[in-house]
């Protein structure tokens, strides 16, 4: 890495990772066990992941960590081992990538809902954001990333706790919006307007979208993002919603292409593009070449 | 009646307080518990259902109108210490193993206790086994399954072959549902029911209830 996580956004396009939990499957994860088990009992697994994702070009590769918050963990009685489980996930991320790549600290939903939704206190929530987050800023990540969220309020928490831990360290905060007759809204009914100006209040460095409906929608929701933001932009799509194809089910958008499709992602001036659901190392390899083919010149 | 229609609007606005005044009020006025549980509290739900299915509302407001509606059920619950809460049926959900998504299925099952059922949740990443054993030992009519995953569709299967092995077909009926699953998979793997949403979801379970 030639640059601060910060920096290096101002030069170039920067093109994320893949899938986990698919991988994880694959890998056998078992029935009723969370995916952040791994990060205990098999980090090699991780290394593994990470490094077929750096292979295939990824510039920032993100830790197991989605459900690693505190009241996430609960659910499996590993809420004593929130620290330990977010360490040990930037350890074998960083083993893998060295400072060939930066590592990104995933930190997804914490699966509650706030009150008067939910039972979740709005300070119960922050603080257990804030131990999974100290965790993995304490081991070492150059960028966190606040990702999949519907719920407005749950992501400014996130955001904000991270800010508070350490103003420096750079921030993406990305919600998962579905098209309806309205426009784009997240499950919780938060719109791309409102999600940028809270995400950008509370102190994101960098937001947008990941997860959703197919690739040709997120074209549509980073023009939305564009139109109501000057921050750096992050866009990762899934591949589709997945098809029968005969007796075959299959994600629908092949790495190609995604990556035809992500040119125009540059062209709207994204400043990070990866994928969700669905990508593999394959699709990242696909968005590095188009990426590498349209880069404007590097002053580096 | 109009208190049972006022009811029902509360609800649909989420005012747990004014909900849970109104049941015991309409209790207290010698309302018969199972009128104020269909002719409000349920109402009021469908039409919060119908609007969510529309777009008119997001979960928030779906939400809201649940915890309104188990407010007042707990309320009414007394009144039914006999014969037990008029149930539409039981119905054990979750999303099935290697599987993590769980948006869908949490919105089926509050759909599903809106509309009166019980409902039991396993939540997800649940094994074929657990699914079939539940069912069995709550004596409950329907299993609901929910994937996300192509990769995790064939678990759905694996569920209805269990129920096969076991003789449980016919007494203990499947759904199926989720981004990827269609109404040809459900009858591929010979689950009894498919759905597209959780409005729809409340819809099938009901007819899948339905004595013959």
């Amino acid at each position: 890495m030639e640059k601060p996580f910060n920096k290096i956004l101002q030069e170039k396009i920067l093109v994320g990772d893949g899938a986990m939990g698919t991988m994880l499957i694959e890998r056998g994860l078992e029935a009723g066990r969370p995916p952040e088990s791994f990060n205990l009992e098999k980090a090699a697994v991780l290394e593994e992941i990470a490094r077929q994702y750096l292979d295939a070009g990824s510039d920032i590769v993100q830790t197991n960590t989605f459900g690693a918050s505190a009241l996430n963990l609960a659910v499996y009685g590993l809420e004593e081992r929130t620290i330990d489980i977010n360490r040990a996930a930037v350890l074998a991320v960083r083993k893998a990538v060295g400072d060939h790549a930066y590592v990104s600290g995933s930190c997804g939903p914490s699966g509650r809902l706030l009150k008067p939704y939910g039972d979740v206190e709005p300070e119960r929530m922050f603080a257990s954001f804030k131990v999974q987050l100290q965790a993995l800023i304490d081991a070492g990540v150059d960028v966190i990333c606040v990702e999949t969220m519907s719920d407005i309020q749950e992501a400014v928490l996130a955001v904000t706790a991270a800010k508070d831990i350490k103003a420096s360290v750079p921030v993406m905060a990305t919600m998962t919006f579905n098209p309806t007759p309205k426009g784009f809204y997240t499950v919780m009914g938060v719109n791309i307007p409102d999600a940028a100006a809270a995400l950008e209040t509370a102190g994101a460095d960098i937001i947008g979208s990941n997860c959703g409906n197919g690739i040709e929608n997120m074209i549509l929701i980073a023009e939305g993002f564009k139109k109501c933001t000057k921050l750096p932009i992050i866009i990762q799509s899934n591949a589709g919603l997945p098809q029968k194809r005969g007796s075959d089910f299959i994600y629908p958008e092949t790495p190609g292409f995604m990556a035809e499709k992500s040119r125009e992602f540059v062209k709207l001036g994204v400043s990070i593009i990866g994928g969700c659901c669905g990508t593999t190392p394959a699709h990242i390899k696909a968005l590095r070449s188009m990426v590498d083919s349209m880069q404007r010149p590097s002053t580096v | 009646m109009e208190i049972l229609d006022r009811i029902s609007e509360m609800l649909q606005r989420g005012d747990t307080g004014k909900v849970s005044a109104l049941v015991k009020e309409s209790l207290t006025e010698n309302i018969p518990a199972k009128q104020v549980l269909d002719g409000g509290l349920i109402r009021g739900m469908q039409v919060i259902g119908e609007q969510y299915r529309l777009h008119e509302i997001f979960l928030p407001d779906v939400l809201l109108a649940a915890k309104a509606m188990y407010a007042g059920m707990d309320i009414l619950k007394p009144s039914f210490i006999k014969e037990g809460m008029p149930s539409l049926g039981k119905v054990v959900i979750g999303t099935v193993q290697g599987d993590l998504h769980d948006i869908g299925k949490n919105l089926v099952g509050i759909m599903l206790k809106g509309a009166g059922f019980e409902v039991i949740d396993l939540g997800n990443n649940v094994a074929p086994e657990s699914f079939v054993e539940t069912a069995r030992k709550e004596r409950a009519s329907v299993i609901g399954m929910s994937a996300l995953l192509t990769t995790t569709m064939p678990v759905m299967a694996q569920v209805v072959e269990l129920l096969k092995a076991q003789r449980l077909v016919g007494t203990i009926k499947t759904i199926i549902g989720g981004a990827p699953v269609t109404k040809e998979y459900a009858q591929e793997i010979g689950a009894d029911a498919y759905s597209f949403d959780s409005a729809d979801a409340v819809e099938t379970v009901k007819a899948l209830v339905k004595p013959a």
